[in-house]
């Protein structure tokens, strides 16, 4: 029978004290904490994207380059925009820190309706790009550049149909620990696209265009 | 009629008996699968019982019972090449073929076979070691399986539809590229890997957050057991490495989909780029896959040494040095690239390097049994063979890290030969000494004794048999991946001998599989729960483990925190005072993951064959599954105490 209280013997001294008498962890922190792990592997496709572009950016196979093709007064909006949604994403957590829904679904809707924006622009962009014979199969250079681009992109999309999703859920159930933290997580991803695009704006174009 | 012919000719892979044969195999098969759930009304009990748990023993046994699959498919591949090559001028295959099996070998072996098997053990027991009672996050661990799963299949299936990938087990281009592969094998390759690697990146990330985050109270990094030790670091690597692989078959895609430009040969592509990049993932895999090895061998060395691990912070230290040093030796694959003299030296040096940690662990497991109470049950003598077997390995490593010499033996059947011994030698032998050892544990019965020692001989005999010859042919010239060899090349005796060494090893799975049913005919119910006298929390539950895990959680105050509440317990010392059960918290399981992952499947075939039409509404899927999953707000329970107690009592009763 010595194995009856196996590792209730154990157990003793500090218990579970740490546990909040449910004996279960503070399930919200863990997948915040999963989430952060999650971007650094965003991080390193993004990483991969970008040297696979700086490798390639000169094989352009005497297709249109960067300098050529590139035109910046659009980009410069794109980028305006997208740092404004930033700013937006921001006021929507201090909203939500304050206990105000209306304004967290409020700061999130202006949010996404820029992101919105950022992603037409990105599209019509491309639209005129191809449609100058500017594809993905015309150079390496061009390959590397839709993709990294692109990548961006439909990581903003993805972000927009999660934010929409999101708002209707803060609608149907108010400022709650699971949504909290959900806000939480898609504000850090918001953020995070964005300091990638800095990235993009920066050796994409201004090193592009240079 | 005639265009559904055409189309069967082209869709089916046709004129070889073999695959006939084998066409025949999976329709009988899964018939009889249906027939049998059908017949024993098991298909409600599948589908709630295995196919939604979130629990991450079932998870586990699952990835096993899947591995085990893959390692016959694999083996059988290996064993179709050895037979080729057993005589030369040999029509038994032709050349074409012998691409496709060396290609799915390759791939099956690494991807299909350690990897779950890998996660398989991390599921079993990492849990049970830091003493928790789930994984992080159950919900992705189940979607992480089921990716796998039909990744695998995925991958399994362009054997008898479309066609297998022929270009090699990491595609190079530009030969994978479209131009030079227009068949479907390589998308039937990338899709595969791309859907089961997403599964292991999510892997890495719940592994980390679990050992970091749902250890036991008192449970300090530095106190935890050596196998979870060994999961941290492999899953810090993963969530390093499988990006980069994500990104580099997800190019390799568009340049085959959309035409881009990548790694082709023209329009400014350039096919040493992928090169690169697959090692950089590659690389670090290889380790991946072997740290937790070094994990297993030190649970196990130091359990039947009867002493604590011999330098556990160096043991520590070297792991984590391993895992970083991984992401800097890639460019050894390729010495022969051209990449100059300067850049050879560093990465023939940072190889050596890495030889230093490794060496580090040898010198613990010997120091850990020299004068130890050792015994020799059959986990402890895959050690034995796992620690020569991978010395050796080690050695023949560092001969091919010197890069001059490396001109010499690279793509050799000198390198077939090192690889071989360090992945068979170390990781297969210490994920069988792992399935051995903590078998009880998952099942409540050991496995036979005398047919785990016929099947441990027979995979040693015939390893040696079968790779120490292959070090010989590669210093004679014989490059790898040849189907045909001429009498005039002095190569026949030398591979005929290889070959019965891995007919040796294929009856050694032989007898592994006649281990596992004749343990389960006569199996004797092990009603300790800690039939090794083993050292960590895992070995302090009843087996099988109760669906909580821990019915009270543990604190831990020391290493091998089991041992030390034993002899406490020897010594007479009353057991603390058990607090009172409170209602455990768990994860409902779901039908989202098998469906989502399905829903995967269905769009990696679609793309694999071109058809928007199927590709499309299976991203769909994959959406809506998302989306539902994130609209679901209850997705757990509590286990009242009185049901803990009736559980407690029926696993401890027998005790």
């Amino acid at each position: 029978m010595a194995h009856v209280n196996a590792h209730a013997g154990s157990a003793g001294k500090a218990g579970v004290a740490h546990e909040a008498g449910h004996g279960h962890h503070d399930l919200e922190s863990l997948r915040l904490m999963g989430f952060w792990i999650f971007l650094m592997t965003d991080v390193i496709i993004f990483a991969t994207l970008f040297a696979t572009y700086i490798v390639l950016r000169n094989g352009t196979a005497g297709g249109p380059t960067a300098s050529e093709l590139f035109e910046m007064p659009g980009v410069v909006a794109e980028t305006f925009i997208l740092l404004t949604s930033s700013f937006t994403g921001g006021l929507a957590v201090l909203s939500m820190n304050q206990g105000s829904r209306k304004g967290l679904i409020g700061w999130l809707a202006v949010t996404a309706l820029l992101g919105a924006s950022f992603i037409g622009l990105e599209i019509s962009e491309f639209v005129k790009m191809v449609h100058e014979g500017a594809t993905i199969g015309t150079s390496a250079f061009l390959s590397g550049f839709f993709t990294l681009v692109g990548t961006h992109g439909v990581h903003v999309s993805i972000g927009l149909v999660w934010m929409v999703a999101l708002m209707i859920q803060l609608g149907r159930r108010g400022i709650t620990p699971v949504t909290r933290r959900k806000v939480n997580v898609i504000s850090l991803y918001w953020h995070f696209l964005d300091v990638v695009w800095i990235f993009v704006f920066t050796i994409v174009y201004l090193l592009g265009v240079m | 009629m005639d265009r559904i012919k055409e189309f069967a000719s082209t869709f089916f892979v046709t004129g070889d008996p073999l695959i006939y044969g084998a066409d025949v195999a999976i329709v009988a098969t899964m018939a009889a699968v249906v027939f049998v759930l059908t017949y024993f009304k098991k298909w409600t009990w599948l589908w709630r019982e295995w196919l939604t748990t979130v629990d991450h023993k079932r998870i586990g046994i699952m990835y096993v019972v899947a591995s085990l699959l893959m390692l016959f498919r694999g083996g059988v591949d290996a064993l179709l090449m050895r037979t080729q090559l057993a005589v030369p001028n040999n029509q038994f295959l032709q050349p074409e073929h012998y691409n496709e099996i060396f290609t799915t070998h390759g791939v099956i072996m690494i991807l299909f076979m350690a990897m779950p098997l890998m996660f398989g053990l991390f599921n079993l027991v990492v849990p049970l070691q830091i003493g928790a009672r789930d994984v992080a996050f159950p919900f992705l661990n189940s979607l992480s399986f089921w990716l796998f799963f039909f990744g695998a299949m995925l991958f399994n299936v362009s054997f008898v539809i479309g066609g297998s990938p022929n270009a090699g087990w990491l595609a190079y281009p530009p030969l994978s590229e479209k131009m030079f592969n227009p068949g479907v094998g390589q998308d039937f390759y990338i899709w595969g890997i791309q859907i089961s690697g997403i599964g292991s990146l999510m892997t890495g990330i719940n592994f980390i957050v679990t050992i970091l985050k749902m250890r036991a109270p008192g449970m300090k990094l530095m106190k935890m057991p050596m196998f979870t030790w060994s999961v941290l670091s492999s899953c810090l690597t993963i969530i390093m490495a499988f990006p980069i692989l994500t990104v580099t078959l997800a190019l390799l895609f568009i340049d085959r989909y959309l035409g881009a430009h990548f790694f082709t040969l023209d329009a400014g592509g350039n096919p040493m780029m992928y090169i690169n990049l697959i090692w950089m993932w590659g690389h670090p895999e290889v380790y991946i896959v072997v740290l937790p090895a070094f994990g297993i061998m030190s649970e196990i060395v130091s359990t039947f040494s009867r002493k604590r691990l011999f330098g556990y912070k160096s043991m520590v230290f070297a792991l984590m040095c391993i895992s970083v040093f991984s992401f800097f030796t890639w460019a050894h694959h390729f010495f022969t690239m051209g990449s100059g003299a300067d850049v050879n030296a560093f990465f023939a040096v940072t190889t050596m390097i890495i030889a230093i940690p490794t060496g580090v662990k040898v010198f613990n497991w010997v120091f850990t049994m020299y004068r130890g109470r050792i015994s020799f049950p059959t986990p402890m003598l895959w050690v034995m063979g796992f620690i020569l077997c991978f010395v050796v390995g080690g050695m023949t490593g560092v001969m091919l890290s010197v890069a001059p010499a490396d001109f010499q033996f690279h793509n050799s059947y000198f390198l077939i030969a090192h690889f071989h011994q360090v992945l068979i030698g170390g990781v297969a032998f210490a994920y069988f000494a792992a399935l051995t050892y903590w078998w009880p544990k998952v099942f409540g019965f050991k496995l036979n004794e005398k047919l785990g020692k016929w099947a441990f001989w027979f995979w040693n005999v015939g390893f040696y048999i079968c790779f120490m010859p292959q070090y010989v042919l590669g210093l004679m010239g014989m490059t790898r991946r040849i189907s045909h060899y001429g009498w005039d090349t002095g190569w026949w005796e030398l591979n005929l001998v290889s070959t019965v060494g891995g007919f040796l090893m294929g009856i050694a799975f032989l007898f592994q599989v006649w281990q596992i049913m004749h343990s389960i005919k006569f199996m004797e119910r092990d009603a300790t729960g800690d039939p090794w006298d083993g050292r960590t929390l895992e070995w302090s539950l009843p087996s099988p483990v109760p669906h909580y895990n821990f019915a009270v959680v543990p604190t831990v105050d020391s290493r091998d925190a089991w041992w030390e509440e034993k002899l406490r317990r020897e010594r007479g010392e009353a057991p603390a005072p058990q607090p009172k059960l409170e209602p455990i918290h768990m994860p409902k399981n779901s039908g989202i993951p098998i469906i989502m992952a399905l829903c995967w499947f269905v769009a990696g075939f679609g793309f694999v064959f071109d058809w928007l039409w199927m590709a499309i509404p299976g991203l769909v899927g994959v959406a809506v599954c998302m989306l539902v999953y994130s609209f679901s707000y209850k997705t757990d329970y509590y286990i009242p105490v009185d049901e803990i107690e009736r559980t407690e009592a029926a696993a401890r009763g027998a005790v």
